[in-house]
C-alpha cells in the first residue's frame, strides 16, 4: 500500500496552501451573518478552474475550461480547505450541482445553471427537506404538476440552506402520488427569481443561518428539469454521490484542535501551570489528533476509490459518521477545559481566540443531523456493511 | 497512492488465510491455554519461513517488508494463533539493525528458537512481563542506555494472566550489549514503533473477527419472532463498532506503510495506530459480547477468547494512559513546567 498522494498532487497542495495563506483573512473566517461562503474567496479559486478542475473534461461547456485537474488533486484541496476552516459550504453545493447537471442535465441546463456555477458566478442550494419529511426525503409533498410544456410548482421545502445568496434551488418535488413514494418523484433546477418564490430565513443554534423556502404557483419551462419524469430518486441518488466526495465533512475537527492548542499553550490554570501541561489537557489533544487521523485514513481511501473509478458509498457514510460524531465529543471536551472562559462569545472582548471553539462547539451537533443523521447512517452501514436485515422500526 | 493489497501480497494472504483457518482453530487456541502458545503450530509456522519473513535475504530471511509481514499478523490475529510471531519478527529485525553478527541472527532465525524484545526498559537487572517472554529463548531490551540481548532458556511457563498471554518476567544476567546511548534509544524507538503497527494490525483483525462473530449471531438467534439481528438497538451497536474497526484497520495500514517509507511522522503513527486499534477492537468485543447475550459470557462461546486477548494488546506496552502522555510528548512537546 501507498498513502502518499503523487507528486503532482503534492505539488498542487502546495499551491493550495499558499493560496489559502495569502487569501485567509480574519474577514473571511468571519461567518456571523450566518452564512459559511465567501464570495472572494469563492471567485478567486474559480478563476484558478478549481471548481471545474476535476469536472470530465468531455463534460465540461466549450468556454468553460478547467477539467485538467484529477480526483486527488480534488481531494487534496477539500483536504486543505477543511484544514484551514475555510467557509466552503457554497463551494460545496456549487460543485455537486453543477456535477449532477453535467452528468444528467440537458444542455440548456449545462449552459444555464452548469457554466454559471463552475465559474463562480452564482451559487446553488439543495431543496430536498421539506417540513414533513427530512430523513424520509422520499416522502416529498412539493407538488410539481405538467402544464403543456410547463410545470408548475406548489409546496414549501424546509432547511434550504444558502438560497438567500444562490441562483438556483435543485428542487425534489412529487409529480404522481398514485405511486410508491420512490416512484413518483422529479428533480428540476428551479431559478430563485422565479415569480411565486418566498425565502424566508430560519435562524440555528450555530452561526449557521437557513431558510424555509415557499413556492406558489411556480411555473418553470420543461427544460428545467434534470432526469425523467417520476426519475427523481435516480437524480437524488447521483446528488448524494457527489454530495459525499466533494463536501467533505471529513476534517471538522482539525481547525479546532489547532486552536485549541494554541490556548492550551497561552492559557494558564488557578495554579498557574500552562494548560499544555496537564495531563489530562495533553491526553483528550492527543486524542482528538488521534480521531482526526482515524478521518485521514477514511478521506485517502475514499478518494483513492473516487480515483480508481469506483463509487464509494458505505465508506464516505462511515466517513461522516466518524468524523461528525469525533467532532461533536471533541468540541465537548475542549470547551470543558476552558471553563467560563470557554462561555465567552465572538464580540466579547474576553472571549478566547475571538471565540472560535465556542463557534465550534454551537456548530458541531448540526454535523450529526445534516446530511444523513447519524442514526440514518447508522442504518445504511448495518445494512449495507454488515448486511444485516432492514431493521425493525 | 495504492490502497489495496498488491497482487503478491494477496498471494501470501490467501496462502496464510488457508494455513491459520486449518492450524489455528478455536480448539488449539483453547487447548494452548493458560500459556498461550502451540509448540507444534510455531514449528509449522516457522517451516512457512514467515516468522523470518521480514529480514533480509543475506542473513536468512525473507527479504520483505513489513506490509508483508502485516498481512500475516492479521490472519493471524483473526484467529488467535497462540504463537509469538509480532515479537519474534520484531527482535530479529531489531537484532539485525543493531549489527547482531550474521551467524548468531542466522542462528536464532533459522531454527525453532524464539526471540522477543522487551517494551519496557529492565529494572534492577530484570525486563519485566516481557510479551513472549514466556517462551523466548533471546530476550532484547534496553537496559539503562544499553540495548541489550539476554540468551536465557525460556522458562516456559507464564503467571497466570487474563489474556492467555506466554509473558514472563527475564533476568538478563550475562546479557550481551549490541548498542548503547542514542543509538540503542533510536534503536528501540523503531523496534517498539513496529511492535506498536503490527499489534495494531493484529488487534484490528481481532476486532474485526470478534465482530463477525456478533453478527453471524444476530442474525442466527432470533427472539419475539424475529432474528434479534434486525432490532435497530442492535444494528447501531454492531454499525458503531464496525466503523470504529474500518477506520483503525485504515490507521494500522497507514502506520505500516510509513514504517516501511521511513516516513518522519512513522513512529507517532504507529504508537495511534495502536491505541486506536486496541481501543477499536475492545469496543468490538464488547459490542459482540453484549449482544450474543447470556452465550456470550459462557466460556464455550469464542467471544470471550478474544475479549481477553484484545485488553492483552493494550496493556502489554504500560496504561492507555501512559501511551497517551508519551504520545503528547512526541506531539506537543515535553512538559515545559513553565507559566505564560
Ligand atoms: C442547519 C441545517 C442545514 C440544512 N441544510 C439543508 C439543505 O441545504 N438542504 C436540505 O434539503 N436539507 C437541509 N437540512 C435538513 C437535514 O438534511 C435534515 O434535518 C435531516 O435529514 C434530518 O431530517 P429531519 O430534520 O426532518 O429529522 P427527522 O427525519 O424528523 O428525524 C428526527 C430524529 O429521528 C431519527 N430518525 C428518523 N428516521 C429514523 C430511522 N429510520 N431510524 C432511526 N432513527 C430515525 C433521526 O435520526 C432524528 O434523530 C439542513 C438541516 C439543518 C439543521
Amino acid at each position: 500500500m501507498d498513502f502518499a498522494f503523487p507528486p503532482h498532487a503534492e505539488a498542487f497542495r502546495t499551491e493550495v496552501r499558499e493560496f489559502l495563506a495569502a487569501n485567509i483573512t480574519p474577514e473571511t473566517l468571519d461567518v456571523s451573518d450566518g452564512t459559511i461562503h465567501d464570495w472572494d474567496l469563492h471567485q478567486k479559486m474559480a478563476a484558478k478552474g478549481w471548481l471545474s478542475g476535476a469536472v470530465p473534461e468531455e463534460l465540461i461547456p466549450p468556454d468553460l475550461g478547467g477539467g485538467d485537474r484529477d480526483l486527488l488533486e480534488m481531494a487534496v484541496l477539500i483536504e486543505e480547505l477543511q484544514l484551514a476552516g475555510a467557509p466552503a459550504d457554497g463551494l460545496g453545493v456549487a460543485v455537486c450541482v453543477a456535477s449532477m447537471v453535467l452528468e444528467l442535465g440537458n444542455d440548456f441546463l449545462k449552459e444555464t445553471v452548469a457554466g454559471p456555477l463552475l465559474r463562480g458566478e452564482v451559487l446553488a442550494s439543495f431543496g430536498y427537506s421539506e417540513p414533513e419529511s427530512g430523513s424520509d426525503v422520499a416522502a416529498a409533498q412539493t407538488k410539481a404538476a405538467r402544464d403543456g410544456d410547463h410545470w408548475v410548482i406548489n409546496g414549501q421545502k424546509m432547511w434550504t440552506t444558502l438560497a438567500h445568496e444562490a441562483a438556483f434551488v435543485i428542487l425534489l418535488t412529487r409529480t404522481n402520488a398514485e405511486v410508491p413514494k420512490h416512484k413518483g418523484l422529479t428533480m428540476f433546477l428551479v431559478p430563485l427569481d422565479a415569480p411565486g418564490i418566498e425565502i424566508q430565513p430560519v435562524w440555528t443554534m450555530g452561526t449557521e443561518r437557513s431558510n424555509a423556502t415557499f413556492y406558489d404557483d411556480v411555473r418553470i419551462g420543461d427544460e428545467w428539469r434534470i432526469g425523467e419524469v417520476d426519475g427523481g430518486w435516480a437524480v437524488m441518488k447521483a446528488a448524494l454521490k457527489y454530495e459525499r466526495g466533494i463536501a467533505g465533512g471529513q476534517f471538522p475537527s482539525a481547525p479546532l484542535l489547532d486552536a485549541a492548542i494554541t490556548y492550551c499553550r497561552t492559557t494558564t490554570d488557578a495554579d498557574g501551570r500552562l494548560l499544555i501541561d496537564d495531563p489530562t489537557v495533553r491526553e483528550q489533544l492527543v486524542r482528538a489528533r488521534i480521531d482526526i487521523e482515524v478521518c485521514r485514513g477514511f478521506a485517502y481511501k475514499t478518494a483513492w476509490m473516487a480515483a480508481q473509478g469506483d463509487f464509494f458509498g458505505v465508506e464516505g457514510s462511515m466517513t461522516k459518521l466518524f468524523a461528525s460524531e469525533s467532532y461533536k465529543q471533541h468540541a465537548h471536551w475542549i470547551l470543558d477545559l476552558m471553563g467560563p472562559e470557554g462561555l465567552l462569545q465572538h464580540g466579547a472582548d474576553a472571549a478566547p481566540l475571538g471565540g472560535s471553539i465556542e463557534e465550534h462547539w454551537r456548530h458541531a451537533p448540526v454535523t450529526t443531523i445534516y446530511g444523513g443523521t447519524s442514526q440514518i447512517t447508522r442504518n445504511l452501514v448495518a445494512e449495507q456493511h454488515l448486511g444485516l436485515p432492514r431493521a425493525r422500526r | 497512492m495504492q490502497l489495496a493489497l498488491t497482487p503478491d501480497e494477496r498471494a501470501v494472504q490467501d496462502v496464510f488465510v488457508a494455513f491459520f483457518t486449518n492450524e489455528s482453530p478455536p480448539e488449539i487456541v483453547r487447548a494452548a491455554e493458560p500459556l498461550g502458545f502451540d509448540a507444534e503450530l510455531w514449528a509449522k509456522l516457522a517451516a512457512t519461513g514467515a516468522p523470518s519473513m521480514a529480514l533480509p535475504e543475506s542473513v536468512g530471511g525473507g527479504g520483505a517488508d513489513l506490509a508483508a509481514l502485516a498481512v500475516v499478523v492479521e490472519e493471524a490475529g483473526r484467529t488467535l494463533a497462540p504463537v509469538p510471531l509480532i515479537e519474534h519478527a520484531i527482535a530479529l529485525r531489531l537484532a539485525h539493525a543493531a549489527d547482531l553478527d550474521a551467524t548468531t541472527l542466522a542462528a536464532i532465525a533459522s531454527s525453532n528458537r524464539i526471540a522477543a524484545i522487551a517494551l519496557r526498559p529492565a529494572v534492577g537487572g530484570t525486563a519485566g512481563l516481557v510479551p513472549a517472554g514466556a517462551v523466548a529463548d533471546v530476550i532484547l531490551v534496553l537496559d539503562g542506555t544499553d540495548l541489550v540481548l539476554a540468551e536465557v532458556p525460556a522458562p516456559a511457563h507464564a503467571p497466570a494472566n487474563t489474556a492467555a498471554a506466554p509473558l514472563a518476567d527475564r533476568p538478563l544476567g550475562g546479557a550481551k550489549v549490541l548498542a548503547t546511548g542514542a543509538k540503542a534509544a533510536r534503536l528501540i524507538a523503531r523496534a517498539r514503533a513496529e511492535w506498536f503497527a503490527l499489534t495494531a494490525t493484529e488487534a484490528a483483525a481481532m476486532g474485526r473477527q470478534v465482530l463477525q462473530l456478533g453478527v453471524d449471531y444476530v442474525m442466527e438467534r432470533t427472539q419475539f419472532g424475529v432474528p434479534v439481528g434486525s432490532f435497530q438497538a442492535v444494528q447501531h451497536g454492531l454499525a458503531d463498532a464496525s466503523v470504529r474497526i474500518e477506520g483503525a484497520t485504515l490507521l494500522a495500514q497507514r502506520a505500516v506503510w510509513a514504517l516501511d517509507a521511513d516516513r518522519p511522522e512513522a513512529n507517532e503513527l504507529a504508537a495511534m495506530a495502536h491505541l486506536f486499534c486496541c481501543d477499536a477492537a475492545q469496543q468490538a468485543a464488547a459490542a459482540s459480547m453484549q449482544f450474543h447475550g447470556g452465550y456470550g459470557y459462557a466460556e464455550e462461546y469464542d467471544v470471550q477468547l478474544y475479549y481477553r486477548r484484545v485488553k492483552g494488546r493494550m496493556l502489554l506496552p504500560g496504561s492507555p494512559g501512559s501511551q497517551y502522555q508519551a504520545l503528547a510528548d512526541d506531539l506537543l512537546g515535553p512538559v515545559s513546567g513553565g507559566a505564560s
